[in-house]
């Protein structure tokens, strides 16, 4: 087995999310190794997935971390409106945003701190969080595993976790599907009875205990949780030599 | 404004006597403008914003305003300057600057009123206005704090058997709109040439009076030239006006004619980091006219 890295743990933790997902279009929104990600996805195992160039096409191939506009192989187009028109609401999209708040039951906040009347910290805005969680899967990708970001009760809901849809009834439980937290020391996801967070995999070189200290409420463990898979040798190829050849996912994570 | 009469050809020529001209300037805009108007600005974030406009504003007197934007430098500039009464906003950023530090400065000081959608409901909002419609419904909102925030936004339910409930996006009509071109034509038509035309089309359908600004206004038979004629999304019945600003969208993003400015952004950045340093950017910058900023990004 070739050594790999935390980051390269997360690129396959990234990856794997969009295991099964088919003809539809892989979103990641934020940071540098969901990107690469979901270009390793495309590779091995889920070739139908489409990708956008993080703006307003849809490109073909492996399309590696800074690829220049002329080696673009465009097979579509997909401006901000027609995302919503034939993405975002059809459903077929399974996008990965940042949180800077998770709560235990899956909530999630990207848009301010404190009293949403007068924050003290104004973040982004609750951007289209409200929609894709009602709409499609939604995967969340947190490069700073802390108790800063896994709080019991988020300030501002901007994304819905999947309790709450179930509480809320009507149509919500149908369509709010949220895969997995992707975080640099682990993969949460909410499969458990009350739809709590759960441990689902460490990634390779971290310690349930690190993680629990980093959580700032009780995670669900199973008894047998086990390791993030490791990279296959034709997938650290595609990582290193192909897809992010300059390394940018190690400035994203480090070990 | 110089209106001279109906349209009409000779042979494939279009007269350049008897048609509407729209052409005006930024402050001939801008002095439609009343204190407590709601304004709505196209673009997107940093990016093909109607920048030599919003300057014409910060010249002006007017205040109080709403403004309803995919929030970039746009709304950090008319909060910094102190015209903003409300942001209606699903985020304001500045893309490569993530978040918008005069929107925060305003936002955590509590010196503007906040309305803060899901984008999918900002965009049916936009749509609503343009169709004349009270709302549309969707799923986007449900059951997150968009709603508690905003108690006057309803939900309703569908009269068919499914029985669903549905948020009742309320229509965000606008006083005026003001969005950026790539090019037009003097008459109002206008053409996007980079990759996404954003929501220019829904800002002006949405509003009373309409304006759009451009970097080069062209003869109307030199359109396509350019672009495709997929890239006249704007036609002339959405625009009562129209103003050549070549390097209008300055420092935001105008594909394919210029990128962003982004050395121009990080100092105006860096502007909110204290009052004197936003007065430092304002003598320099927003206190002569257009010529006196184009001269002054220049330098």
């Amino acid at each position: 087995m070739t050594e790999f890295t935390r980051a390269d743990s997360c690129v396959i933790a990234c990856a794997e999310i969009y295991r099964g997902d088919g003809e539809i279009l892989a979103s990641p929104t934020v940071g540098s190794i969901p990107f690469i990600g979901a270009r390793l996805a495309r590779a091995p195992f889920e070739p139908d997935l489409m990708l956008t160039d993080g703006e307003s096409m849809m490109v073909a191939g492996l399309m590696p971390v800074g690829i220049v506009a002329n080696e673009k192989v465009i097979e579509g187009w997909l401006p901000y409106r027609l995302s919503f028109d034939q993405v975002v609401w059809p459903g077929r999209r399974h996008v990965v945003m940042g949180a800077s708040q998770v709560s235990r039951y899956g909530d999630t906040n990207i848009a301010s701190i404190g009293p949403w009347e007068r924050p003290t910290a104004q973040l982004l805005g609750s951007r289209g969080a409200p929609g894709n969680t009602v709409n499609h899967a939604t995967s969340y990708w947190v490069p700073n595993h802390s108790t800063r970001i896994f709080v019991d009760e988020v300030d501002f809901v901007s994304g819905l976790g999947p309790a709450r849809a179930a509480r809320l009834g009507g149509t919500l439980p149908e369509h709010n599907d949220i895969r997995h937290v992707v975080t640099n020391l682990c993969v949460i996801d909410f499969q458990s009875p009350e739809c709590a967070a759960r441990l689902r995999s460490i990634h390779p070189g971290v310690t349930v205990e690190e993680v629990i200290r980093k959580t700032g409420f009780p995670l669900v463990i199973p008894d047998d949780v086990g390791e993030t898979r490791a990279p296959t040798d034709d997938e650290l190829h595609l990582i290193r030599d192909v897809i992010d050849p300059t390394g940018t996912r190690l400035q994203e994570v480090s070990e | 404004m110089r209106r001279e009469g109906p349209l009409s050809r000779s042979g494939n020529r279009i007269s350049k006597e008897r048609v509407a001209d729209k052409r005006v300037t930024e402050d001939e805009i801008v002095s439609e403008m009343r204190d407590g108007m709601t304004i709505g600005i196209g673009g997107w974030g940093s990016r093909r914003k109607p920048m030599s406009v919003v300057r014409a504003i910060l010249r002006s007197s007017v205040k109080d305003l709403t403004v309803v934007a995919w929030g970039g430098p746009d709304v950090g500039l008319l909060c910094a300057a102190g015209k903003v009464r409300k942001v209606v906003y699903a985020f304001v950023s500045l893309d490569t600057i993530a978040l918008e530090p005069h929107f925060r400065a305003a936002r955590q000081g509590g010196t503007i009123e906040a309305m803060e959608l899901d984008e999918g409901m900002f965009y049916w909002g936009l749509y609503a206005a343009g169709l004349r419609l009270p709302f549309l419904p969707n799923r986007a909102g449900l059951g997150s704090d968009v709603m508690r925030v905003n108690p006057g936004i309803k939900t309703i339910r569908s009269p068919y058997p499914d029985d669903e409930e549905l948020v009742a996006v309320p229509a965000l009509n606008l006083d005026v709109a003001i969005v950026h071109m790539n090019r037009a034509d003097r008459r109002g038509n206008g053409q996007f040439l980079g990759p996404d035309p954003y929501f220019d089309d829904l800002f002006l359908m949405a509003a009373k009076r309409r304006f759009l600004s451009c970097e080069r206004i062209v003869a109307t038979e030199d359109f396509l030239k350019e672009g495709t004629f997929h890239t006249l999304k704007i036609n002339r019945m959405m625009v009562d006006g129209v103003v050549e600003a070549p390097n209008g969208a300055h420092f935001t993003a105008c594909a394919p004619d210029y990128g962003r400015d982004e050395t121009f952004q990080r100092r105006y950045a860096r502007s909110a980091s204290s009052p004197e340093a936003w007065t430092e950017f304002r003598s320099a910058y927003l206190e002569g006219d257009e010529a006196a900023y184009q001269k002054a990004v220049q330098a």
